[in-house]
C-alpha cells in the first residue's frame, strides 16, 4: 500500500492549501504568517511521519480500533488530555476567564472532576469485557443487533454534534487566527485528519494526540512562566497586579453597567476576583455541570481510549495522568486567561472574536514583545499552529469513534453477523472512515456562519443522558436489559435534543427584533440629542465629538436595521416557537434523571433471562479481568 | 476469540473471596463517586448563594471563592490518588487471587 506516497501528498495539499494567498486579515500580521506556516509544516511533518510508521504496524481490525492494545498507561494519559483538551477548552476557557474573570475558572473545574466518574466506574470495567466500541459493552448481555444498533447509533449522534462545532469552531478559529479562508481551513483539517485515521488508525490517532497534547502543554507552561515571572511565582502578587490594572477595572465596569457607579476602582477589581460576571442562572450552571461530569465517561471517543491499552491496570493508569495533565493544564489556564486581561485587556481580546478565543493567543504576542515584534509573533505563530493541531487530533479521535461504530457494530455486527474476515473488516472500517470524514467536512462548509457552539453542550448532554445511563447501569443491575438499553438510548437521546430544540439556545426572531427596536429607538435618541447638541456647540473640539457621536449612533442603528430586515416576516424558531418553551439552556438536570428512569422502567417491562443469567459472567469479569483477551503480539 | 463458556461464572461468583471484593469495592467507589459530586455541586451552588462567603479575602486578593475552586482540582487529584493506592494495594491482589484460582480450575477440568 502506498500509504508513505499518500501521506506526503495529503501533507504537500494541506500546506499548499493554507499557503495559498489570503487577502483577509488574521490575528498574525500578513508578513509573519509565514512564520505559522513553517511551524504548522514542521507539525505536519512529524505527524505525517508518524503515520507513516503507523501505518506499517496496522495490521489487523484490532490495530486500526485500538492500536492492538499495545499503548502504555502514560502514553494513554497523553492521548486522552489530547483527545479532550479541544480548541474550545484550550481557547474558549482561557478566553473566559479574560473577560469574566472567576466565573471563567469556575466553569474549568467540571472538566477535570468528570474524570473521577471516568475513572471510578467507566475505565478498567469497560476495558476488562469491551473491544473496540460502546456497543461491545451494552450488547455484551443483551440482545447484540439491538444494543448494537442504538449504540452505534447514540455514537454516530454525538460524534457528529461533536465533530460539527469542531470543524465550524476550527474553521472560523483559524480564520481569525492566521485569515485562511473558512472552506480551506475546513478542507485541510479534514484532509490531515482522513490521512492520520485511514492510513495509521488509532496507532496514528494516539500519536497525533499525543505530540498535540505535548505542544499544548509546553506552549501554556511557557506561556504562564513568561506572564509570571515578573510576579516571582506568587499568586497574591500577580492577582494584586491584575486587580489593580485599569483595563480589567473597566471591563468589569462595563460587565456591571449601572451597579458599577458608585464602585471604587480597588472595588471594580476585586469584583473580577468574585463569582456572578457570566453565570447568571445557577441552575443552568448544575445542570451544565452535570452533563460534564456524566457525559465524559459516556463519550465514545473517550470510552475507545480504553480498549488501546493491555489491562484494566493500564486503564486506570492513564485516566490518572490524564486528570494530572488536564487538571495542570487547567490551573495554567487561569494564568493564561488572567494575564491576558490585564496585559492584552478585553478591549484588544473582543476587538478580534467576541468570545474571548484569542485571549491565549494574544498573550503569547505580548510576552513575546508585541504585534510588531519577531519573536511576539513567533510565539503568537507557534500557538495558532498548536491550536490547528488540536483540532485536527481532536477531529480524528471523533471520526475513528463514529467509523467504528459504523464498521464494526452496523456492518459487521448487525449487517454481516460476524461473518466477516480481518481483511473485509479492515476494509470496511478505512471505507466508513472515508464516509465520516466526508461527511464532516460536507458539514462543516455547509455550516458556515452557523452558531454551533451549543453543539457541544448537546454532546454532552445526549453522552450523559443516553449513553452514560446505558453503560453504567449494564455494567452495576443485574437485572438491566436490552428492553432497559433500547428505551435508555431513545428517551435519553430524544429528552436531551428536544429540549435543546424547544430552549434559549435557538434563535427566536421575536426577541432579537425586540432588542434591535430597542437599539434603533435607543440609537434614535442618540442622534436626536447630538443633533441638537451639535447646533449649539460653538468650539470645533466639542463639534467633532459630537460628530463622531453622530456617526457612531448612526451606524448602529444601521446595523440593527439590517438586521430587522435579515429576519423579515420570520415569528418563529426552527420548530416554530415564538419563545422558549424550556428555560434552561442545559437539558442535564431533567434528561440525565429521565435516562436513568428509562433504563429502569425498560427493564423491568421487559424482563430477559439470558441477561441475567450472563450476568455472573459479566460481573465477574469486569471486576477481575479474567479471560481478558490478550493483545495481539507484533 | 477467547471461549467464555468453558469456565463456571456462577460458582466464582458465589466464592466468598469474590464476594468480598465485591463488597469491598462497591462501598469504595459509591463513597469516593457521591463525595466527589457533592464536592463538586458544591461550588457552583456556592457562587450563586452564598457570594458573600466567597469574596472574604484570605491571601492578598485571594479569597475564598479562588480557594475553593483551586481545592476542586486537590481534591480531585487526590481522589484520584486514593482511589489508585486502595485499587492497586487491596482490589489488585484480591482479583488476582480469584482469576489465579478459576484458571488454575480451568486448567484441571481440560
Amino acid at each position: 500500500m502506498s500509504s508513505r506516497r499518500f501521506a506526503l501528498a495529503a501533507g504537500v495539499i494541506a500546506l499548499a492549501g493554507i499557503a495559498t494567498p489570503v487577502l483577509a486579515q488574521g490575528a498574525v500580521a500578513a508578513q509573519y504568517r509565514w512564520l505559522t506556516f513553517a511551524v504548522f509544516g514542521v507539525i505536519i511533518s512529524i505527524t505525517m511521519y508518524v503515520t507513516y510508521l503507523a501505518a506499517k504496524r496496522v495490521k489487523n481490525v484490532a490495530d486500526f480500533y485500538a492500536a492492538g492494545g499495545g499503548v502504555s498507561g502514560l502514553q494513554n494519559g497523553w492521548a486522552i488530555a489530547g483527545d479532550y483538551l479541544s480548541a474550545a477548552s484550550f481557547l474558549g476557557i482561557a478566553g473566559l476567564i479574560s473577560l469574566y474573570g472567576y466565573d471563567g475558572f469556575m466553569y474549568s473545574v467540571g472538566w477535570l472532576v468528570a474524570y473521577i466518574t471516568v475513572l471510578l466506574v467507566i475505565a478498567e470495567p469497560c476495558r476488562n469485557i469491551g473491544k473496540y466500541t460502546l456497543s461491545d459493552i451494552l450488547a455484551y448481555r443483551n440482545n447484540q443487533r439491538a444494543a448494537r444498533i442504538v449504540g452505534a447509533l447514540s455514537t454516530i449522534t454525538v460524534s457528529t454534534f461533536y465533530l460539527t462545532a469542531q470543524m465550524v469552531g476550527g474553521g472560523v478559529l483559524v480564520k481569525t487566527l492566521i485569515g485562511i479562508d473558512y472552506e480551506i481551513s475546513v478542507m485541510v483539517v479534514g484532509v490531515l485528519m482522513l490521512a492520520y485515521v485511514l492510513f495509521g488508525g488509532m496507532v496514528a490517532t494516539t500519536w497525533v494526540q499525543i505530540i498535540k497534547a505535548i505542544l499544548l502543554v509546553t506552549a501554556s507552561i511557557m506561556l504562564v512562566m513568561l506572564v509570571w515571572t515578573p510576579y516571582g511565582f506568587s499568586l497574591p502578587g500577580f492577582l494584586t497586579a491584575v486587580i489593580g490594572d485599569t483595563k480589567v477595572q473597566g471591563q468589569v465596569a462595563l460587565l456591571l453597567g449601572d451597579a458599577a457607579k458608585n464602585m471604587t476602582p480597588e472595588q471594580l477589581g476585586q469584583r473580577f476576583l468574585e463569582p456572578g460576571l457570566l453565570f447568571k442562572a445557577p441552575i443552568d450552571q448544575i445542570s451544565l455541570g452535570m452533563a460534564l461530569v456524566f457525559g465524559t465517561a459516556g463519550m465514545p471517543h473517550i470510552l475507545m481510549r480504553f480498549f488501546t491499552v493491555p489491562t484494566a491496570q493500564d486503564a486506570r493508569k492513564s485516566v490518572i495522568w490524564a486528570m494530572a495533565i488536564i487538571g495542570g493544564f487547567y490551573v495554567l489556564t487561569l494564568f493564561l486567561g488572567m494575564g491576558s486581561a490585564m496585559k492584552v485587556g478585553a478591549v484588544n481580546i473582543k476587538a478580534i472574536d467576541a468570545g474571548g478565543n484569542m485571549a491565549g493567543p494574544l498573550l503569547a504576542q505580548y510576552v513575546g514583545g508585541g504585534p510588531d515584534s519577531m519573536l511576539g509573533n513567533l510565539f503568537l505563530a507557534f500557538v495558532a499552529a498548536v491550536a490547528f493541531a488540536t483540532i485536527v487530533a481532536v477531529v480524528a479521535g471523533l471520526v475513528l469513534a463514529a467509523a467504528s461504530a459504523m464498521a464494526h457494530d452496523l456492518y459487521v455486527g448487525v449487517i454481516r453477523q460476524e461473518h466477516v474476515s480481518q481483511q473485509e473488516q479492515v476494509r470496511a472500517a478505512r471505507i466508513a472512515t472515508v464516509i465520516v470524514g466526508a461527511m464532516a467536512i460536507t458539514i462543516g462548509i455547509l455550516s458556515k456562519g452557523q452558531n454551533v457552539a451549543h453543539l457541544v453542550a448537546l454532546a454532552f448532554a445526549v453522552a450523559s443522558s443516553a449513553n452514560f445511563p446505558c453503560v453504567l447501569l449494564t455494567l452495576f443491575w443485574k437485572r438491566c436489559n436490552t428492553g432497559g438499553i433500547v428505551l435508555g438510548m431513545v428517551v435519553g437521546t430524544l429528552t436531551a435534543i428536544g429540549l435543546v430544540l424547544v430552549s434559549p439556545n435557538l434563535s427566536y426572531p421575536l426577541a432579537i427584533k425586540a432588542a434591535q427596536e430597542k437599539i434603533i429607538a435607543a440609537e434614535t435618541a442618540n442622534l436626536a440629542k447630538a443633533s441638537a447638541d451639535l447646533a449649539a456647540a460653538t468650539e470645533a473640539p466639542a463639534q467633532d465629538k459630537l460628530k463622531a457621536a453622530i456617526a457612531k449612533s448612526e451606524k448602529a442603528k444601521g446595523a440593527a436595521e439590517a438586521k430587522m430586515k435579515e429576519i423579515g416576516s420570520d415569528r418563529t424558531s426552527i420548530v416554530g416557537l415564538e419563545k422558549p418553551a424550556f428555560e434552561l439552556r442545559n437539558p442535564g438536570i431533567i434528561s440525565i434523571p429521565l435516562g436513568f428512569l428509562a433504563v429502569i422502567l425498560g427493564s423491568l417491562l421487559y424482563r430477559d433471562k439470558r441477561s441475567e443469567d450472563m450476568w455472573d459472567e459479566l460481573y465477574v469479569r469486569q471486576n477481575t479481568g479474567l479471560l481478558l483477551a490478550k493483545p495481539v503480539a507484533h | 476469540m477467547v471461549d467464555t463458556t468453558q469456565v463456571d461464572w456462577k460458582a466464582i461468583d458465589s466464592r466468598p473471596e469474590f464476594q468480598e471484593l465485591h463488597r469491598k469495592k462497591m462501598g469504595f467507589l459509591w463513597g469516593l463517586m457521591i463525595f466527589s459530586l457533592i464536592y463538586y455541586f458544591l461550588l457552583p451552588i456556592g457562587a450563586a448563594y452564598f457570594q458573600d462567603i466567597y469574596k472574604i479575602k484570605v491571601w492578598g486578593p485571594v479569597n475564598v471563592g479562588i480557594l475553593f475552586a483551586l481545592s476542586e482540582f486537590v481534591v480531585a487529584w487526590a481522589l484520584a490518588f486514593v482511589y489508585a493506592r486502595r485499587a492497586n494495594n487491596v482490589f489488585d491482589p484480591m482479583a488476582a487471587a480469584i482469576v489465579r484460582d478459576a484458571e488454575k480450575q480451568m486448567g484441571g477440568r481440560k
